[in-house]
């Protein structure tokens, strides 16, 4: 009972990033997320553990300290909402470029444009295909509960760190807004100096943080080691979450707030006797092809539910590669879909097949 | 044979691509020197731009970050933060601090960062083939302002050090040149100075260098000085402008 | 057991707290529970509404299109949710400022005068407390204790000691709750 604690998603993220040992949190409000900010200065961490907590003037300085920041090799992070990660694009490249580790948590809204501030999940091209210029990736994790929000945070940081790449935790107004249980058992102390890597300044190794290259040769060397990177975060960090796949004819494919929705929709289905499944990629990039090739082999159809007009069912249609239909269900502009509208939709297709 | 000069030791052996004239070599030696003379070459952050100094990296052996255009005053307030006791400067030209990245500047400068910041201002865009600036002085002809800057099409010339010494966490604030001896050897004292402001945690320190770019002004190196002495000085008066 | 409720009115009736409290009086209880608010700027004099969903079993989706109860404070909010609760379901509402009465046959439809008790009572601030009594009495989806226990750990350090008064806000809340 000590540890679990009745939070949003939003504080749960700052809760977090006090308790992972982070360094440095560089931020501008926006609404869905301004809550982690605040709570970061409510709590004042830089009394206890010294975890700098900054004010920015604007999304594009905030990314930009966190590229400082993750220039001297220590746990640093940022969050906004869509059109403030927009903002953030530039300096994301740049960080990707460099080769340097770092978390960007986004509560997406509703776009384009200013949009809304409710819940959406349109920014799944921005965070998976690169969302800025140059051939690069970002790890993205999509949390589909608070205690997820609280985890990825950690595991955020370990995957920056193991591949010097910077993470995205792609969340969103739903999950950054409700309150759940959090159990908040993991901890672990900011590093201490002889912990850093060599590779960073301000260890006296006289290092160069840079991704200019003006020799096409050598720079063309970055980009093959970049993707060498990449192929190995592709073969080793795949993760997803199956539910009611084993015999289900139907398989429902939801990432984080939808895939709550949508496993409520498996249920409704599951008690009328239809024998439908949810897998819930968990990382989305990178995504889980190979597992939906082999659910292609058995499964009759695929019913993408994503909260914008149809941005990972390219992701499934690519997997499945034409051996079954996938259909796509999608709210937009901050409307949510309820279990029975995945439902109604999934029936729709049920009973023609 | 009595040693009478020698380069600083700082200095890296790399061939700078500046161009013949240029002020950024002699910007860079006298930082170089500076960070020797105060010992803390193993505990200074640079912060590079872009623009032409984009690889002050190369010829200055220290830590280095190469900054996004215009960002070097954030990514330095976020390396100064996290390593409070290192020396953290940013070097960067007036495309990159007065145009794109006013922004970052200002802010950096009304936080009072304990960073020092060198602003290198020619008066155009160098790097990217001699375009108009926002320092660019009224008349004057650039890539983009082919017939002379006008100030009803361009504005007006944009003076960043007067305007950051009005803000409360800038505490030194200091125009200087480098076209003769003695100008150098004032500006040097200048950048020393702002570093051991920085050190000592007195908030951010602001020098500005007015430099000639002959290439870009399409001028002789020494006609360049010229111009810029009859030119640039009565608009960007060198003095010390907040201490 | 699973219960979800969507509790809405105007900002600044204390509609997401009310949900807070009952959220953490299912923690208490060792449930599963998830509380999701319609959020925006309307701070206050707005539309608020928060769905809370209290489970003994995992929850899957904290967005719902159909409610087990619905606790009604505006008019509005009448509008958007009378038709929102399950055939079976219950709907309990605030006769303060209601033109337009609930009128569906296939629910159990509760009313209370609470805003005019209330301010009756000189108990204003605890509005939203004896709504939740009310609720309670007709839903004993928590005991009443882990209710105060739920109440102690949502109110800051500073106004703990308003739990007695709360407590005897909710009293007032379950003897007033009346059925149409």
């Amino acid at each position: 009972m000590e540890d679990l604690k009745l939070i949003k998603g939003n504080e749960a993220v700052a809760l977090a990033a006090i308790r992972s040992g982070c360094d440095g949190y560089f931020g501008y409000p926006i609404t869905p997320q301004s809550e982690i900010l605040e709570t970061l200065m409510e709590l004042r961490p830089w009394e206890t553990t010294g975890m700098v907590v900054l004010q920015a003037e604007s999304e594009v300085a905030s990314i930009n300290m966190v590229y400082g920041g993750a220039s001297t090799g220590k746990r640093v992070m940022t969050s906004s909402s869509s059109p403030g990660i927009s903002l953030m694009a530039e300096g994301i490249s740049y960080i990707a470029g460099a080769g340097l580790p770092c978390l960007i948590v986004n509560v997406q809204r509703g776009g384009p444009g200013l949009g809304t501030i409710q819940p959406s999940q349109a920014d799944y091209w921005q965070a998976v295909k690169g969302g800025a210029h140059g051939d690069f990736r970002m790890i993205v994790l999509a949390p589909a509960s608070v205690q997820e929000m609280y985890d990825f945070v950690f595991d955020g940081f370990d995957l920056a760190f193991k591949y010097r790449v910077p993470v995205m935790m792609l969340s969103d107004g739903i999950i950054g807004q409700m309150m759940e249980k959090v159990a908040m058992g993991r901890e672990r102390p900011r590093w201490s100096a002889d912990e850093l890597g060599d590779w960073c300044v301000g260890v006296g190794k006289n290092n160069i943080i840079t991704s200019l290259e003006l020799d096409p040769q050598v720079m063309e060397g970055r980009n093959l080691a970049l993707q060498r990177t990449y192929n190995e975060i592709e073969d080793n960090e795949v993760r997803y979450e199956e539910v009611n796949t084993d015999d289900a004819e139907y398989v429902i494919v939801a990432f984080g707030s939808s895939a709550r929705i949508a496993s409520e929709a498996v249920e409704l289905a599951r008690r009328d006797g239809m024998k439908v499944g949810l897998l819930r990629p968990i990382t989305l990039w990178p995504f889980p092809y190979k597992r939906l090739r082999q659910l292609a082999g058995s499964v009759k159809r695929f019913l993408v539910a994503e909260l914008n007009a149809g941005q990972m069912v390219e992701d499934v249609r690519l997997a499945v590669d034409g051996c079954v239909p996938v259909d796509h269900c999608g709210r937009m502009g901050g409307m949510i879909f309820s279990p029975e509208d995945i439902y109604e939709q999934l029936k729709g297709h049920g009973k023609g097949i | 044979m009595e040693k009478v000069y020698s380069k600083p030791r700082l200095l890296t052996d790399a061939v700078m691509h500046y161009c013949p004239g240029c002020s950024h070599g002699t910007i860079h030696k006298i930082v170089a020197e500076v960070i020797a003379e105060l010992g803390i070459e193993s505990s200074t952050i640079g912060v590079s731009p872009v623009g032409c100094s984009v690889f002050a990296y190369k010829y200055i052996d220290i830590d280095w970050i190469q900054a996004a255009h215009g960002r070097a005053c954030a990514v330095a307030s976020a390396v100064k933060r996290l390593e409070p006791e290192k020396m953290v400067f940013t070097y960067q030209g007036d495309g990159d601090l007065s145009a794109i990245g006013t922004g970052e500047t200002i802010h950096a400068c009304n936080r009072g960062e304990n960073i020092a910041v060198i602003y290198v201002n020619n008066a155009i865009y160098g790097m990217t083939g001699g375009q108009m600036a926002p320092t660019t002085l009224v008349g004057m002809k650039t890539s983009t302002s082919p017939g002379g800057r006008e100030v009803n099409i361009h504005g007006y010339p944009f003076k960043v050090a007067d305007m950051v010494a009005q803000l409360e966490g800038v505490c030194y604030v200091t125009r200087q040149s480098v076209h003769t001896p003695a100008s150098v050897r004032k500006a040097k004292k200048a950048i020393r100075l702002a570093f051991e402001n920085a050190l000592a945690g007195k908030g951010l320190s602001f020098v500005e260098v007015v430099s000639s770019c002959n290439s870009g002004w399409k001028m002789s190196p020494v006609g360049a000085n010229e111009w810029m002495e009859q030119n640039m000085f009565p608009f960007y008066k060198l003095g010390d402008i907040k201490v | 057991m699973k219960e979800t409720v969507i509790i809405a009115g105007f900002g600044g009736q204390g509609v997401l707290s009310m949900g807070k409290i009952l959220a953490y009086a299912g923690v208490v209880e060792g449930m599963e529970v998830s509380w999701m608010p319609a959020y925006g700027p309307e701070m206050r004099g707005g539309t608020a509404n928060v769905t809370v969903i209290l489970s003994d079993k995992p929850i899957s989706s904290p967005i719902a299109g159909v409610f087990d109860t619905a606790v009604i404070l505006n008019q509005q909010s009448m509008d958007k949710f009378e038709s929102a609760v399950r055939p079976g379901g219950v709907l309990i509402y605030d006769t303060n400022g209601i033109t337009r009465h609930p009128e569906r046959k296939d629910i159990t439809i509760y009313s209370m005068d609470a805003t005019e008790q209330a301010a009756r009572r000189g108990m204003a601030r605890m509005f939203n407390t004896m709504v939740l009594g009310g609720y309670l009495k007709v839903r004993p989806v928590v005991r009443g204790q882990s209710v105060v226990e739920g109440l102690r750990r949502s109110l800051p350090e500073r106004a703990q000691k308003l739990v007695p008064e709360n407590e005897r806000a909710m009293r007032v809340g379950a003897e007033i709750v009346a059925k149409k």
